[in-house]
């Protein structure tokens, strides 16, 4: 009769999210908010005037980091505030759900990187001689975001004060990748090549690995708890 | 052949105790009734044997033939109705069922679909949001969800809350269909339901 894999139920999960949050556009608005609004602010701020590029390479990383923490979590705090929880750890094989949730934040990351990348360029006036370079760093960020912000969304899911937790719990975690992450974009809005940012790269390649298996591992745990 | 074991089960919150030193087997084919006044633990018990809370004391096996079953193999024979328990507003009903089917590992055709609605008197609002669905009506949907996996092991809490006369004989049908070929647990204090089990569980004595 089990005629599905992990990879099935995953895809299940992760479908059922996207059809929900199509439906809802709850935590797409919420992000693209937060993004959009801070950008404007910061420009309107600034003026004429120009920020040095290691702020700029800040600000971009404040702005992504402050719209997860918006949005993020509520791949777990919908199913809790909902009621559906119970039926979907009834249901469903705790890694297909980790994998499913994964990967729906994944997509609504990179999303509003999708449409606040184009408008910082333009709002900074940062320099965009290496976008290619920056589009990898920005790739990895959002991978390194998602695989460690996941599974704290999954701990705070069933806390009350659940937003500010998320943030605290979080921006410990987070502070490794996002100082790898300022570095990397400064180096690349300088517009130095791959091989001076290969370092920060590869620490945060590690740090994705470590955070996932970390995940992978923990979430039945957490999820049942 | 499938058994639940329950050994001397007991469960504290704090210095009170809920129950304590229950023990039970059931092999399939047998139902049990668990009432008790509200706050004594009908739902915590329920919730105990699905795994989903920790007993102070005391272990919950699933057998098949004598042999344990893994956490998958639990988790495709278990099923639950309970008012705790909610489907997803913003799909449909029928996008409710083949989600939970596929998490179910099980491909379910458009004709399957028709019969579970038909059998829990959905036909033709499947297509429908669960969201525009009466309290009623969402637990019929979550009477098809349970159903469809064919559940060795039917958890049922409050099995007629939120019914009509209809939907309580509905239930009543389902219940006694489902008895042959699984282990039907029931928590309730509708003394109408506890003609549909074998025996009868009375906590907080």
């Amino acid at each position: 009769m089990d005629s599905f894999g992990l990879a099935s139920k995953a895809y299940a999960v992760f479908a059922k999210d996207l059809r929900l949050e199509w439906r809802t556009r709850y935590a797409l608005n919420t992000i693209l908010m937060f993004g959009v609004t801070t950008l404007a602010v910061v420009s309107f701020s600034l003026g004429q005037a120009g920020l040095p590029v290691k702020l700029l390479a800040a600000l971009y990383w404040i702005v992504v980091f402050f719209s997860a923490m918006a949005a993020l979590a509520q791949v777990f705090t919908r199913e809790e505030e909902a009621g559906t929880a119970l039926a979907l750890r009834l249901s469903a094989d705790p890694n297909a759900v980790y994998l499913g949730k994964l990967f729906f934040n994944l997509v609504l990351l990179s999303t509003m990187a999708v449409i606040i990348t184009p408008l910082y360029f333009i709002f900074t006036d940062a320099p965009a001689d290496n976008v290619l370079l920056f589009i990898v760093v920005l790739a990895l960020g959002i991978v390194a975001l998602c695989a460690a912000t996941t599974l704290v969304a999954a701990i705070i899911s069933r806390a009350a004060m659940r937003g500010a937790l998320f943030a605290v719990l979080s921006f410990p975690i987070l502070l490794l990748p996002l100082i790898l992450l300022v570095s990397a974009s400064d180096s690349v809005l300088l517009g130095q090549g791959i091989s001076e940012i290969l370092a920060p790269l590869q620490a945060l390649i590690a740090y994705i690995v470590v955070m996932l298996t970390a995940s992978i591992l923990l979430f039945r745990f957490v999820w049942k708890a | 052949m499938y058994t639940l074991k329950v050994e001397n089960l007991s469960k504290r919150f704090g210095s009170r105790r809920v129950f304590s030193d229950l023990s039970l087997e059931l092999a399939t084919g047998q139902s049990i009734s668990i009432t008790g006044r509200n706050g004594s633990g009908k739902t915590t018990l329920l919730m105990l044997l699905l795994g989903l809370h920790h007993a102070t004391q005391g272990r919950v096996n699933y057998l098949c033939n004598a042999v344990p079953l893994l956490e998958n193999d639990i988790r495709a024979n278990t099923a639950l109705v309970s008012p705790y328990l909610n489907l997803y507003d913003q799909l449909t009903g029928e996008e409710n069922l083949v989600f939970f089917a596929t998490l179910s590992g099980i491909n379910l055709s458009g004709k399957r679909i028709d019969e579970l609605l038909a059998t829990v008197g959905l036909e033709g609002r499947g297509v429908d949001p669960v969201g525009s669905y009466s309290s009623g009506m969402k637990q019929r949907l979550k009477y098809a969800v349970a159903l469809l996996k064919e559940p060795a092991f039917l958890f049922l809490d409050e099995p007629t809350s939120n019914l009509d006369v209809d939907g309580k004989l509905l239930v009543r049908q389902l219940v006694e269909s489902c008895r042959r070929n699984s282990i039907v647990i029931i928590a309730t204090n509708e003394e109408e339901d506890y003609s549909l089990t074998d025996g009868l569980i009375r906590l907080g004595q």
